[in-house]
């Protein structure tokens, strides 16, 4: 028998429901492959008792025959995610042992359909990172290595930690979040799927703020239908988040597989940026000419606002952060560290909690939102924000399906490589304009470069447009194939 | 626009967070690097653009102004660094 842990969400849930093993055993594969893969440094906390009792309760419910549609399949939640009675610090030192007394509605919906949670993903703090080196929990280290060599490579971030454990196996899939691209950038660093998708198809409710007017929760997996499966189980409509939008769930599986004859594809000129790898533009060329053989019409797009994209996302998103995080005080959870007054005490606690990004962005925040900045900032920022939606809506109703770019500008880097903030936020630099806009992306790993590590292409689709995201993805996982990262740390 | 020390402290004050120094001062540099690079929207004319409010176009699911949770003292309190008989406790605020 091959190892249990190299099947997909699919391939798990056909052994499954045929009895060739149970999910236990898929469980206790998954926890020994946890074991010897400590080096990645993926999970901050197992739940090895809670795993196996889960499992158990899928064995029952499938030998009754009333499998679910995730019946027994193990995954990782990122720290973001409340998990009742579960370790949930958003990989950060303020929430010092917080153990939520309830469990996020998108994990809830995930164990309503059967899933089995391993444990908890490490990930830049407060998801504020894009190589989850800002987490208090220790840098995550990606599985794929350039050829020839042991330097060590950063998984992107802030799902830093999702994307290495789908990428080595120690999970089926997880759940991410992307507020600027964090479920997009780290499944391209580590040749994984990812799928931000519309804001409002998931809940919010449970998940820890960061900006929300930008967060959105979806899934990192090793194929674009598994993406789709665990989409289809996270989304749902809550009265507990008033942005989740009430419409139906599409059966996203169901579009993997369907023809593309005839899509209109959108190239915007405007992602052809400079100090991007020239491999990162043969890709692109390549996913073009792949979708063009399966019958997709090409066009040129153009959406002028792209590149105030970023710089309106570091107004907004710190904004948004520094009034989410006030929460943080030391008085209902986490850290605290006493002071001589309440307000030494809020000073202290903070100071000793949060790192130095988290401390930037709150900064940042505050400054743009205090007296007198509001309109020059936040108001500003507000209005680019509506242009960039602008440029996008333009191209839809001239009958673009979904558009056609790179995901980052290039490939995985070595921590400490970057250390200059701004530059760090050029990782987001394609990914960003989705969130500003509210609309849903996907990253497909497209090929590897001459180092040998991957890169991944994106698709940008309508609003709640996923149905196709899913559908024109798989045309690019056929062509480019998957893509395993050599096991070298066991 | 740019800020000086001063006005980092001032702002780490608003922030409730603790600063030395020399962290202000490095802060400083960053902070006015990130305001450099978001100036770049001086460029846009916005006017007469309306501010987005909300990604998808919706209106705001409303519900029935009733009670649909609560009495759960104990799991409010749960994780909070100190707390006695359902208080949070701080150190005192009024003299």
């Amino acid at each position: 028998m091959t190892d249990l842990t190299d099947l997909t969400i699919a391939e798990a849930r056909e052994g499954l429901e045929k009895k060739d093993f149970s999910a236990v055993e898929l469980t206790d594969a998954y926890l020994g492959a946890i074991e010897g893969a400590k080096a990645l440094n993926a999970y901050i906390v197992t739940t090895p008792d809670k795993a196996r009792e889960m499992a158990a309760a899928s064995d029952r419910k499938l030998a009754a025959g009333e499998g679910r549609a995730l019946e027994g399949i193990p995954l990782g939640i990122k720290d973001l995610f409340a998990t009742q009675g579960v370790h949930t610090q958003a990989c950060s030192h303020i929430l010092n042992e917080f153990k939520p007394r309830y469990e996020s509605t998108v994990t809830s919906n995930l164990w309503a359909d059967g899933a089995v949670m391993l444990g908890k993903l490490n990930m830049d703090e407060f998801a504020m990172g894009s190589s989850n080196e800002t987490s208090y929990y220790g840098a995550v280290v990606n599985p794929w290595r350039a050829k020839g060599s042991n330097a060590a490579l950063v998984p992107g971030g802030s799902s830093g930690g999702s994307a290495a454990a789908v990428a080595a196996r120690i999970c089926a899939g997880a759940t991410a979040t992307d507020t600027g691209g964090s479920i997009r950038q780290p499944a391209a660093l580590t040749g994984t799927v990812g799928i931000k998708p519309t804001y409002g198809r998931c809940s919010r409710w449970g998940v820890v703020a960061f900006a929300s007017s930008l967060d959105q929760a979806g899934p990192i997996a090793r194929t674009v239908k598994d993406a789709a499966l665990l989409l289809k189980s996270m989304a749902s409509v809550d009265l507990k988040d008033t942005t989740s939008v009430d419409r139906p769930v599409p059966d996203y599986a169901a579009a993997v597989g369907r023809p593309v004859k005839g899509l209109k594809i959108g190239i915007p000129k405007e992602y052809r940026v400079d100090g991007m790898a020239p491999e990162t533009e043969t890709l692109w060329q390549q996913g073009i000419e792949w979708l063009k053989a399966e019958g997709a019409e090409i066009v040129d797009i153009s959406l002028p606002h792209t590149h105030y994209a970023l710089p309106a996302y570091y107004i907004v998103a710190p904004a948004e952060a520094s009034s989410n995080l006030a929460r943080y005080d030391g008085v209902r959870f986490g850290l605290r560290v006493p002071g001589n007054d309440i307000t030494d005490m809020y000073e202290k606690t903070r100071a000793a909690g949060f790192g130095a990004e988290v401390k930037r962005r709150v900064m940042i925040g505050t400054y743009v939102l205090s007296a007198g900045y509001y309109d020059a900032y936040y108001l500003k920022a507000q209005k680019v924000r509506t242009l960039i939606k602008r440029d996008f809506d333009l191209a839809f109703e001239a009958g673009v399906d979904a558009i056609l770019t790179p995901t980052t500008p290039d490939a995985a880097f070595e921590p400490g490589a970057i250390t200059d903030p701004v530059s760090m936020y050029l990782q987001d630099i394609f990914t960003v304009t989705v969130n500003m806009a509210g609309l849903p992306g996907i990253s497909v790993p497209a090929g590897l470069n001459e180092k040998g590590l991957p890169l991944g292409l994106q698709l940008i689709g309508k609003p709640f447009g996923e149905e196709t995201l899913f559908q024109v993805a798989q045309v690019i996982e056929n062509a480019a194939g998957r893509f395993q990262a050599e096991k070298w740390w066991a | 626009m740019s800020v000086d020390t001063a006005t980092v402290k001032r702002v780490a004050r608003l922030a409730r967070i603790a600063v030395t120094d020399a962290e202000a001062e490095k802060m400083k540099g960053e902070l006015n690097a990130i305001l450099g690079f978001v100036e770049q929207l001086d460029e846009v004319d916005v006017s007469g653009v309306e501010p987005m409010t909300s990604a998808v176009e919706t209106t705001m699911r409303k519900r029935v102004d009733e009670v649909t949770d609560g009495d759960c003292a104990e799991d409010v309190v749960a994780n909070a660094p100190m707390s006695d008989d359902h208080f949070f406790m701080v150190p005192k605020v009024v003299e």
